[in-house]
């Protein structure tokens, strides 16, 4: 089936976009005009009028008119004349006709003696026959004729074409030129001057090495792959909150500076927390799927958007992976590729298995300071365990009395009042607690109804349990996953009245975790002014809104689960039956439900006992839960647990444990990610009807689309699936990302849908060149590194991008690659030339997103949907490089939306590339933009040498690389000195235009004069204004 | 259609721009190679002669309500404090209230108006004057309840976000007549932001030369358009010109025509800087005229902007939409619902008006309409007055631009729960706008990822009825 012969004549197959006498290909261009408009009635299905139109037998003999194609004349070809609309009978086909240009290639196929090869004479037999379709083979390299242009094989195939087009490559372009766009293009980066003097066209090799070893390479191509992850900082939708996923970010760059082999960057993306041992990299790395957008805004119903999310993976899959469009088979079977609606439920189903976590993640730094704490306190209680060898003894017995403070309680389900919740979902689980979900108000009681026949009812229990999809695992749903229950009050009302509601008093109230009373801090501040505080458990039944029990123990000890239980005055319950009425009464969080300032409840659990001397089990769950364990059965680091929470109940220990406690303040904070984190117990999945998620069909097990390479062995889980992608038999995996490469380095792809490679794209000129590519990549370990040098290395990259008006004539989009790339470069990297031609450009790596300067009024509303946080960087983070500002998908950084970068709505694999008034208004405007033409000018007025034509050239050549040309630095000059004259005519005054950067203490240069500085600066903003500046060429 | 990426903004705005092409030669050449077909912002002939050449779109953001604007419902008052029928609920999904919600009669008291005796709400005083010259719509329907992907259902004809929208299509289609301006202008006034964000007014997959281009009512109206302080008009004009030149020499080294464009894009700016303040610049109107707006030289409003709406369409620019976001009640309905249309009824009318008064009124289509209605039962936790999210009924009302004046289409059932008439869904407004400028809608398409995308989906149906 998988033939190589059929591959290749697939490939030789190939013909020329441009060119004038265009050849028809059959393959490409006519069977799948013929399978998609016509077989549904001429195939193997029906066969109206007794023809078929996916056999060569019939389409040549068949039907009525013993054959439908007579080749070379069109015009009385009853297929032809049928499509065109020609003669008497129906226009074919009768469901809309074709468009006019397939009418016109079918006309031309036929005329051109219609060549339908014997290998595919039968559609209904034959594979779907389309290049993409069959892994890479590595072709062989072409013949040229003028082999000494050829430096390796890439430009073998570029040669052969542009000989058989009667085309010469253009001339090597100069040494400046080179390293200034291999520089852009490999770090993202401009090349600085020093670094310009003492390049050698020969070093050409070596300086490849360099760039491809700076962690700036990292920057420059992580980011191409952010878009591809559509990665933001914020959640999208109408709240659009800022959430932590640079951890994510940082991974990506480090994994691409590591050169970390292709394959393994997918299985880490997609699986890596199923990979054996997983580390923490491996989890952030799934976060690639959770850069889904989440909608938390009042009243969702969060399943639908779940399934959005669910949706948007499988389209970065198909995107960013495979090059498919899979979406395209969510509500039907794909229109024109053979994914059918089931196989693409199939892919959904390995990846809708998976929590919605948000985890706690650790820098390296912060690592060690964590593990250095817990050593701390582990040390302590060494000494304290050998300072008392009874201790074993002592902890048994304590066991013992604690077994008897267990109370029967019963789990209750009450009933939520919708309208009560302030937009909340409460979702309820299996084990009859609630799920705090959606849109979490920052101030709302939620009230709740259970009907009971139960009388004495002595207590009430509140159980805060962790899960999975809360904040750093819960119990709460504030950013630190914690809460705070303002009050809790209960009512009944006899089941025969429920309007005759009473309050029941609470006379104690007790918890596992009471906390000193303490002040709230941001992120809870409400701007009320009242004094607002929480503490022991006492706070939740003192009427008073004010105050809250607070679960927080602070880091590394906060995700736990919490109980309280609130004892009656009297046993409650009528006769005849009770509807009681309980309030969660969550006050505690800040001013803006916007943002993230909630400080709810996130798990919840009530039961109720009879037991009248209940209170809450001081132990922690997870103590209690080893406690279950018998003693010889615990592993060591159980006991250690039950120890460390034993010897804070030992009185005579409190100096120690006075000790030991303050210890846990060393343990970092920390940040969290977004990350996969498979379910216990998988979810089913269904097709769905038109897409829609309330409308489920049959259910479909996880599988792959059965045109593409089988999946490999094993569990038929997520790991698989991410085997199945990065497979050597995948056809499109390796072809998509040498693709990629290619297209930043050239403006386009070799295939020009790099999104696409399916049946509508169009073929490839240099089809055989990506599969040689692809080839090397699978056979390099998959490095890209290899295959970025590859391109660096070739002549083909290497030309002169000049354009003369004949090539621009005859190849105006450079399909043919007769000349050397030349276009602007992507917002990150025009805002980066800038920063670094300057010289304010801070280099750091990684890190917290920043916030360089933009109006304030962007972040309150009516512009924002809500106000939003920007505190501008004063310090060295205003000048961090383009890939670390922060960016809110509601509103993008204007500078960079100005140049096209997406918004992370989706995944995006091909920018636009526009040329708008609102770029030049921001490069001629924008203040970051006159801090770094002050910038510039300073440090040339400085660092520029001694006359004026030195300094012209010294600031030119920081933002263009090349030394200017006598007349531009004429030009310049008279420039320079008109407004030199006007700032001492005080036509202008200079110090408006020197208004120093903020952060930097800027002193005019020596010597220089205001007037000069001003002119300087002028001059500077010129030339960082330059379509050279931002253009690679 | 074009799906290259070099090709996408080519140009803005070339072919008339006031300064020289760099060399002449390549100007020849481009003109040759068919280079200003390919100017994305062209002015294109839509499919067949079009009605209307701009569009104006109200958008108010939230979901008013149309049983206390436009939809009298005399039983709902009837039948006030009582359930809904059963059947009414099946498989009805709402955002907060549950189905033991009880109906709440209508909190505004309606009276008829105009030639065909149009049903107008007290809230609205200032419409209820122009329903000769608009058509309303009772039967809108749409398929999301909550904000985000209904807004961005009614702006891009899908809940998901990603695609173009409508202002987007419009200018893909049709091009700018506007030498100085941006095609798609955006305004947002109101209580917040749109829940759908800048996707409201994106590009999508289209070239970004489409999407919208927010304005501000106040201070500078495009980011960046005045100069950084100690830069006069003198030195940014001699900036440019050197910029030119030294662009021009680069144009004639490298033979690029992206530099011609880079040019034009620079002059183009250049002259904003001048025309968009004089744009936003108000206070030549006549004190009638402002007066009839409600409208307050150097105020950021509603009526500012609807004004402003006008001033844009004279200027060419083809679609302006305007975002007031504050209809949002689900409590104290009564009065945010006065604060509201105090705030919008008068400059909308006014809008009809003076395009009527300037004859711009025939070639421009004015929508108004937030992204669905609201529940005929109430929501409120302590009140008994709010209402809900509500897709299966609401209204909209349109006018100008080939739509037919003075008519009301389509019936709610008793409760203005569902249509029971001359239903309109969200696709179907588009179909038929998109008619208005002159296109087929089916025929509207963008190849992307192998598909031929378009506004409509695979959905819509042009609403003949409301065709003049």
């Amino acid at each position: 089936m998988r033939s190589t012969t059929l591959h290749l004549a697939l490939l030789f197959g190939l013909i020329p976009l441009v060119g004038s006498a265009q050849q028809v290909d059959f393959a490409r261009d006519v069977q799948p005009i013929l399978l998609r408009s016509c077989s549904g009635c001429h195939g193997s299905g029906q066969q109206s009028g007794q023809l078929r139109l996916d056999t060569k037998e019939s389409v040549f003999h068949g039907g009525a008119s013993k054959g439908v194609v007579k080749p070379g004349d069109a015009e009385n070809s009853p297929l032809y004349r049928r499509i065109a609309g020609m003669g008497s009978q129906p226009r074919m086909p009768m469901d809309g006709e074709l468009p006019a240009e397939e009418i016109a290639l079918l006309k031309r196929w036929i005329e051109q003696g219609a060549p339908w090869p014997d290998a595919l004479s039968d559609a209904a037999e034959a594979p779907i026959p389309h290049w993409a379709f069959f892994p890479p083979v590595r072709p062989a390299l072409p013949a040229v004729k003028n082999k000494s242009w050829v430096r390796n094989p890439i430009d073998r195939f570029v040669l052969a074409k542009l000989e058989s087009e009667g085309l010469q490559p253009s001339p090597e372009t100069d040494a400046v030129t080179l390293l200034r766009r291999a520089s852009l293009d490999v770090v993202g980066l401009p090349p600085t001057v020093e670094e310009v003097d003492a390049f050698r066209r020969k070093d050409y090799s070596k300086q490849i090495d360099r760039l491809l070893a700076s962690p700036h390479y990292g920057e420059r191509w992580g980011r191409t792959w952010l878009d591809a992850a559509r990665y933001a900082d914020s959640d999208g939708f109408e709240k659009d909150k800022p959430r932590e996923v640079w951890f994510y970010r940082d991974w990506v760059v480090n994994a691409l500076n590591r050169d970390m082999g292709y394959d393994q960057f997918i299985v880490d993306q997609i699986a890596g927390d199923l990979l054996p041992n997983a580390t923490q990299d491996q989890r952030v790395a799934t976060g690639f799927l959770r850069n889904s957008m989440i909608n938390e805004e009042g009243g969702i119903d969060p399943e639908q958007f779940r399934m959005e999310a669910m949706f948007d993976r499988v389209d970065a899959i198909g995107k960013a992976i495979l090059g498919l469009t899979i979406q395209c088979a969510q509500c039907h079977n794909h229109k024109f590729d053979p994914i059918k609606q089931s196989e693409y439920y199939q892919i959904l189903a390995f990846l809708n298995n998976s929590n919605e976590s948000n985890v706690n993640v650790f820098t390296p730094r912060q690592q060690r300071q964590r593990e250095r704490a817990l050593a701390k306190i582990e040390i302590a209680e060494d000494q304290l365990m050998a300072a008392n060898p009874d201790w074993p003894q002592r902890i048994a017995t304590w066991e013992q009395q604690s077994q008897a403070d267990v109370a029967n309680w019963e789990v209750i389900r009450p009933t939520v009042r919708d309208i009560s919740t302030g937009g909340q979902k409460y979702s309820p689980l299996e084990d009859g607690s609630l799920l705090g979900q959606g849109y979490a108000p920052t101030k709302h009681r939620v009230e709740m109804t259970w009907e009971t026949e139960q009388r004495d009812i002595t207590a009430m229990r509140l159980e805060l349990l962790l899960h999975p999809d809360l904040p750093r695992g819960g119990p709460g749903r504030s950013i630190y996953g914690t809460g705070a229950l303002s009050e809790f009050e209960v009512e009944i009302a006899p089941a025969s009245d429920p309007t005759k509601r009473e309050k029941v008093k609470i006379v104690e109230a007790t918890a596992d975790f009471n906390a000193p009373e303490q002040e709230l801090q941001a992120p809870y501040i409400d701007k009320s002014g009242n004094r607002r505080v929480t503490g022991p458990i006492e706070f939740a039944v003192d009427g008073e809104k004010d105050t809250a029990w607070e679960i927080d123990a602070g880091p590394g000890r906060r995700n736990q689960p919490r109980k309280a239980v609130f004892r009656f005055e009297q046993p409650i319950g009528f006769e005849g039956g009770s509807v009681i009425t309980i309030y969660l009464s969550q006050q505690h969080g800040g001013w803006n439900s916007d943002d993230n300032q909630n400080n709810n409840l996130g798990r919840m659990r009530l039961s109720a006992t009879s037991d009248a001397s209940a209170h809450a089990d001081p132990l922690p769950a997870e103590v209690r839960d080893i406690l279950a364990v018998a003693a010889p059965e615990r592993s060591q680091q159980q006991q250690r647990k039950v120890f460390a929470y034993w010897r804070t109940t030992v009185p005579e220990w409190q100096a120690a444990n006075d000790q030991i406690d303050p210890l846990w303040s060393q343990h970092p904070e920390g940040t969290t990610q977004l990350v996969l984190n498979e379910m216990q117990h998988p979810r089913e999945t269904h097709i769905l009807e038109r897409g829609d998620f309330l409308m489920p069909g049959e259910e479909v097990e996880p599988g792959v689309p059965a045109f593409l390479n089988p999946l490999p062995e094993g569990p038929r889980d997520r790991l698989t699936f991410a085997r199945w992608l990065t497979d050597k038999k995948s056809p499109t995996t390796a072809r998509v990302i040498v693709n990629r490469i290619w297209q930043a380095y050239f403006g386009q792809g070799i295939v020009d849908t790099p999104e696409d490679l399916g049946t509508r794209a169009n073929a490839p000129v240099y089809g055989d060149l990506l599969d040689w590519l692809a080839v090397e990549l699978m056979e390099h370990d998959w490095s890209l590194k290899h295959v970025n040098r590859l391109i660096l290395e070739s002549a083909t990259y290497q030309q002169s991008s000049k354009s003369t008006p004949e090539l621009i004539s005859r190849d105006p989009y450079n399909t043919l690659l007769a000349r050397g790339p030349r276009f602007r470069v992507d917002a990150e990297i025009v805002r980066d030339i800038a920063l670094q031609a300057s010289g304010l450009l801070n280099p750091t790596l990684g890190g917290p997103p920043v916030h360089p300067p933009a109006p304030d009024f962007l972040f309150q509303p009516p512009v924002s949907y809500g106000p939003k946080v920007w505190d501008t960087s004063t310090d060295e983070n205003r000048y961090r490089r383009a890939i670390y500002t922060f960016r809110y998908r509601s509103l993008p950084y204007p500078m960079l939306d100005a140049f096209d970068a997406p918004k992370g709505d989706a995944s995006c694999i091909r920018r636009s590339r526009s040329n708008t008034p609102l770029q030049a208004l921001t490069t001629l405007n924008e203040p970051m933009y006159m801090e770094a033409a002050r910038a510039l000018a300073f440090r040339t007025l400085e660092a520029g040498g001694g006359d004026t034509h030195q300094q012209i050239s010294y600031a030119f050549r920081r933002c263009v690389a090349r030394t200017p040309s006598k007349s531009e630095l004429d030009q310049l000059t008279t420039f320079l000195n008109h407004q030199e004259q006007r700032f001492e005519a005080r036509e202008i005054n200079p110090w408006e235009m020197l208004g120093t950067n903020p952060g930097f203490q800027n002193h005019l240069p020596a010597g220089a004069s205001p007037e000069k500085a001003a002119a300087w600066t002028a001059l500077s903003r010129v030339l960082l204004n330059l379509d050279e500046t931002i253009t690679k060429e | 259609m074009e799906t290259r990426s070099t090709n996408i903004a080519r140009r803005w705005f070339l072919q008339k721009c006031g300064v020289g092409l760099g060399s002449v030669a390549l100007g020849n050449l481009l003109a040759a190679e068919g280079f200003a077909k390919t100017d994305p912002l062209a002015v294109k002939p839509p499919h067949f002669a079009p009605k209307a050449k701009n569009v104006i779109f109200l958008f108010m953001a939230g979901g008013p309500s149309h049983l206390e604007l436009f939809d009298y419902k005399p039983q709902l008052e009837k039948f006030d404090g009582t359930l809904p029928p059963k059947e009414l609920l099946e498989g009805y999904r709402a955002a907060f209230i549950n189905p033991n919600s009880t109906l709440l009669g209508p909190k505004a008291k309606f009276n008829k108006y105009g030639n065909a005796g149009a049903e107008i709400s007290d809230f609205l005083p200032y419409t209820s004057e122009i329903v000769d010259d608009i058509a309303i719509v009772k039967s809108m329907q749409t398929d999301s309840f909550n904000h985000a992907p209904a807004q961005i259902l009614m702006n891009t004809g899908t809940p998901q976000f990603g695609r173009p929208s409508f202002g987007a299509w419009t200018t893909y289609g049709l091009g700018s007549e506007s030498q100085d301006l941006p095609a798609f202008v955006v305004f947002s006034s109101g209580s917040k932001g749109p829940s759908g964000g800048n996707s409201n007014w994106g590009a999508g997959f289209l070239p970004t030369v489409y999407q919208g281009v927010q304005f501000r009512s106040g201070g500078d109206p495009v980011l960046y358009l005045s100069n950084p302080p100690g830069v006069d008009e003198k030195l940014q004009r001699e900036s440019l010109d050197v910029l030119s030149s030294l662009n021009r020499m680069r144009l004639d080294e490298t033979g690029d025509p992206e530099i011609n464009t880079r040019i034009n894009s620079f002059e183009m700016a250049f002259r904003m800087q001048s025309s968009a303040p004089e744009l936003m610049d108000i206070s030549k109107e006549s004190p009638e005229t402002l007066e009839m707006y409600g409208a307050v030289p150097g105020a950021a409003s509603f009526a500012n902007n609807c004004l402003l709406a006008r001033r844009l369409v004279q200027r060419g620019v083809r679609f302006v939409q305007l975002f007031h976001e504050a209809w949002d009640q689900h409590g104290n309905l009564v009065r945010e619902l006065g604060k509201n249309c105090a705030n919008t009824d008068q400059a909308a009318a006014a809008l009809i008006k003076d395009l009527k008064r300037t004859g711009l009124l025939d070639e421009t289509l004015v929508v108004w309409g937030g992204e669905f209605g609201r529940t005929p039962m109430v929501q409120g936790l302590d009140t008994t007055d709010g209402r809900d999210h509500h897709p299966n009924a609401f209204t909209m009302w349109m006018a100008g631009g080939g739509i037919k004046p003075g008519m009301t289409l389509g019936r709610t059932d008793d409760l203005g729960f569902n249509v029971v008439e001359d239903g309109v869904h969200v696709h179907d407004l588009h179909a038929t706008l998109l008619h208005l400028l002159g296109f087929d809608h089916t025929k509207l398409t963008y190849r992307f990822q192998g598909r031929d995308f378009r506004l409509t989906d695979v959905h819509g149906k042009v609403v003949d009825k409301l065709l003049a």
